[in-house]
């Protein structure tokens, strides 16, 4: 910071040789700097240098406490022989699984549900000011509080299959809840739930965004209502699908709350997501070497996937 | 001119600073104990401790649970900034005392004769290299039973005396028609039950070498096959919707009536107190079924910091008082579990806290105190989790059989080790 500001100091007086607004000039481009600078330093630390300080101590031995020598890629090598043990599963892969099918179906169904909703919206009916807040107001809420909602709502003795039970509907059975091979699902329900009126205001602002005349003169040349948004407004609405697919993106990794609040860990661990495992590894186990190591691979995997989109979106928009 | 004055400042300043500090008359305690019976306990304490004068800070920790608690120590120990006291458990004590910065109480305990009155396998925890370190503030056991009375009577039950005994009880509740076992299904709990189990299965020897030396023979043996198999007998008998449920309210199936019996250590006999029932007449409490005349146990510490010269006196008040006859009565009679002497009376105490002070007393000297595996005082957390993990996953079907089980459990402690 301190160069960029030297560099500002000599050079204002050059094209300003008035001493009082030479000194104005100068706050006023210092200004914005000096204001972003404490907000820069702590992003600085907080989140890049804590990043390379993980990256550190997964390659040490660390257990309760940080240790600072270096010993080697245990960590990585216990991870990577968990990564292949399916068979009983062992915690590490049934949390990158579990993040397979809950980042997939989780993005992908508040996507399309997203965009349906924000679709029916939009057909200009009456009441959408009254329907729009019902949608979006499980944002608001923080997943512990969704989660012990579904988790009532789930559970066969007090929720959903009790109330149909006590209706007269015996035979009905829902207790994925309860059930290890299913109960990733429930968390994706609850996800889904919570997030995808968000993303339905999402559309909804790009659908609103679309130049009316554009329809219209697709109308007038015969397309079909499904052919207008297959073709029209379903490709104009990419950037919304980008910014969607971020925000999805992000929450389905840090999920941890969800989880622990809907299931606590679900039967026998298994609804276990990276997060929860770096959590109970580094803190309850106290192998802070391995917690490490497993938030260090999270990291890579978000690398992977969102680098590569991103950059092919932005390469796009500059051409 | 200038660095005079600096000095005289700086010297002023440290003077009014120690004279201000040399007598800190309170106690910076980081604790969990936040529930109401626990709170009520904990109180004897602050009291006791007030008519010493010394005043009781608790430090805040924001949510509750011990790990929530444990994550805020560490973030103060790593500040440098200790408090005087802190709850902890088992080999937490030790990971600290290996770091260095646990104070030293061993001239108080020598005064107070600790060295004689605490079981020595509590001492494994509470003495580092010699040195005090912690104050034991009780003893809590495992391997107990807890039985709703009237449920024992409709179904005409005695007192198992050996582990068929116990499965056909189960058998005769499932008969009326009641859920014969109250399990919460976490993994926490499982195990506590499965300690239990393996006690029962391979006695008191085996316990000893397969879950506190973690001996790999024995880890791999038949009896710990049979042990599981056991466990899976028991699982049987909990009812479909056990997955997950904390332990407190499998504690209220059983005072309500709605089942037949919880496998709990005696932190649960705190619900039945606090739904009014007494022991004997409301319900009761065996030893799990061919462990009596053993305790596995867990024992809430408090962790002794190396505080600064200024607040060893409030420090050594605290331990003198925590470990004192009148307290640890006090304080135990509410919470549930034994005092973490062996020399205190047993008067002030219910049916089911006597034969608890009574076992006690005869697996210390006997040579049959265990530390609990799934509470952390069999081996470090690493370990402990991993045969916690283990255990649930073959309560809830991942691991689908003992042979399985048992190479997993070798597996898992091997690599946590």
């Amino acid at each position: 910071m301190s160069t960029v500001a030297e560099t500002q100091i000599k050079l204002t007086p050059e094209h300003d040789a008035r001493p009082g607004a030479t000194v104005r000039s100068w706050l006023q481009d210092l200004l914005p700097k000096i204001v972003l600078a404490p907000s820069f330093a702590a992003t600085i630390v907080f989140v890049y240098g804590f990043i390379l300080w993980t990256i550190y101590l997964s390659f040490t031995n660390s257990k309760t406490f940080p240790s600072y020598d270096i010993t080697g890629a245990r960590a990585y090598q216990r991870l990577w022989r968990w990564t292949f043990e399916s068979d009983p599963p062992s915690s590490w892969y049934t949390s990158i699984t579990n993040m397979g099918i809950f980042g997939f179906l989780y993005i992908l169904i508040c996507l399309a549900l997203g965009l349906f909703l924000a679709i029916l919206l939009d057909q200009k009916i009456r009441g959408e000011g009254v329907l729009r807040p019902i949608y979006l107001y499980p944002m608001a809420l923080s997943f512990i509080v969704t989660g012990v909602a579904w988790k009532w709502f789930l559970d066969p003795g007090l929720g959903l299959e009790q109330t149909l039970h006590q209706w007269g509907w015996t035979s009905f059975h829902f207790d994925w809840i309860k059930n290890k091979d299913f109960v990733i699902y429930t968390v994706v329900i609850a996800g889904v739930w919570q997030a995808s009126g968000f993303i339905m205001a999402m559309f909804l602002a790009g659908l609103r965004g679309i130049d009316g005349e554009i329809m219209k003169a697709a109308q007038i040349d015969g397309a079909s209502t499904f052919q207008l948004y297959r073709r029209i407004v379903i490709p104009l609405l990419r950037p919304v699908f980008l910014s969607a697919f971020i925000v999805l993106a992000h929450l389905a990794i840090k999920s941890y709350d969800l989880v622990v609040a809907l299931t606590s860990g679900g039967p026998g661990g298994s609804a276990w997501l990276p997060s929860n495992f770096m959590y109970e590894f580094t803190f309850k186990r106290n192998e802070m070497a391995v917690g490490s190591a497993s938030a260090v691979i999270m990291l890579m995997t978000i690398t992977a996937i969102i680098v590569p989109y991103l950059y092919s979106e932005l390469r796009e928009k500059s051409r | 001119m200038l660095r005079k004055l600096l000095i005289g400042t700086a010297l002023a300043t440290s003077f009014a600073f120690s004279a201000h500090a040399a007598d800190v008359k309170e106690v910076q305690m980081l604790h969990w104990w936040t529930s109401g019976g626990e709170a009520a306990a904990l109180n004897v304490l602050k009291q006791d401790l007030a008519k010493e004068g010394y005043a009781w800070k608790d430090v805040p920790v924001a949510g509750g649970g011990g790990d929530a608690a444990m994550t805020a120590l560490k973030a103060m120990v790593a500040a440098g900034n200790y408090p005087t006291a802190s709850q902890m458990l088992g080999y937490t004590v030790l990971d600290y005392a290996a770091a260095g910065v646990m104070g030293d109480l061993t001239e108080t305990a020598k005064k107070e004769g600790w060295d004689k009155s605490v079981p020595a396998a509590l001492q494994k925890f509470s003495v580092y290299d010699g040195k005090w370190v912690a104050a034991p503030v009780n003893v809590h056991s495992v391997n107990w039973l807890w039985i709703n009375k009237a449920v024992m009577d409709k179904i005409g039950g005695t007192e198992p005396k050996t582990f068929d005994d116990f499965v056909a009880l189960l058998d005769k509740a499932k008969a009326a028609g009641v859920i014969p076992l109250a399990l919460g299904g976490q993994n926490w709990q499982e195990a506590t039950m499965f300690d239990s189990v393996v006690l029962s299965t391979g006695g008191p020897e085996f316990y000893k070498k397969a879950m506190n030396d973690l001996d790999e023979e024995s880890l791999k043996s038949d009896t710990m096959k049979k042990s599981f198999d056991n466990l899976a007998k028991l699982v049987k008998y909990v009812d479909p919707n056990f997955s997950g449920r904390d332990w407190n309210l499998a504690t209220a199936m059983v005072i309500k009536g709605d089942a037949l019996v919880q496998v709990m250590g005696d932190w649960a006999k705190g619900e039945f107190h606090a739904a009014n029932k007494t022991p004997g007449t409301d319900f009761l409490c065996y030893r799990f079924p061919g462990t009596d005349g053993s305790v596995i146990y867990n024992s809430d510490m408090f962790g002794m910091f190396n505080v600064p010269e200024d607040r060893k006196a409030a420090q050594i008040a605290l331990a003198t008082a925590t470990l004192s006859k009148s307290f640890q009565s006090a304080f135990n009679v509410v919470k549930g579990s034994v005092p973490a002497r062996t020399d205190v009376p047993d008067t002030d105490f219910d049916a089911c806290g006597k034969k608890g002070i009574a076992d006690l007393k005869k697996a210390n000297e006997g040579g049959t105190l265990f530390g609990s595996l799934a509470q952390g005082y069999g081996a470090p957390p690493a370990v402990a989790n991993a045969y916690k993990d283990v255990v649930s996953k073959f309560v809830h079907g991942q691991i689908k059989t003992s042979d399985e089980a048992v190479t997993e459990l070798v597996k898992a402690i091997d690599d946590a080790k």
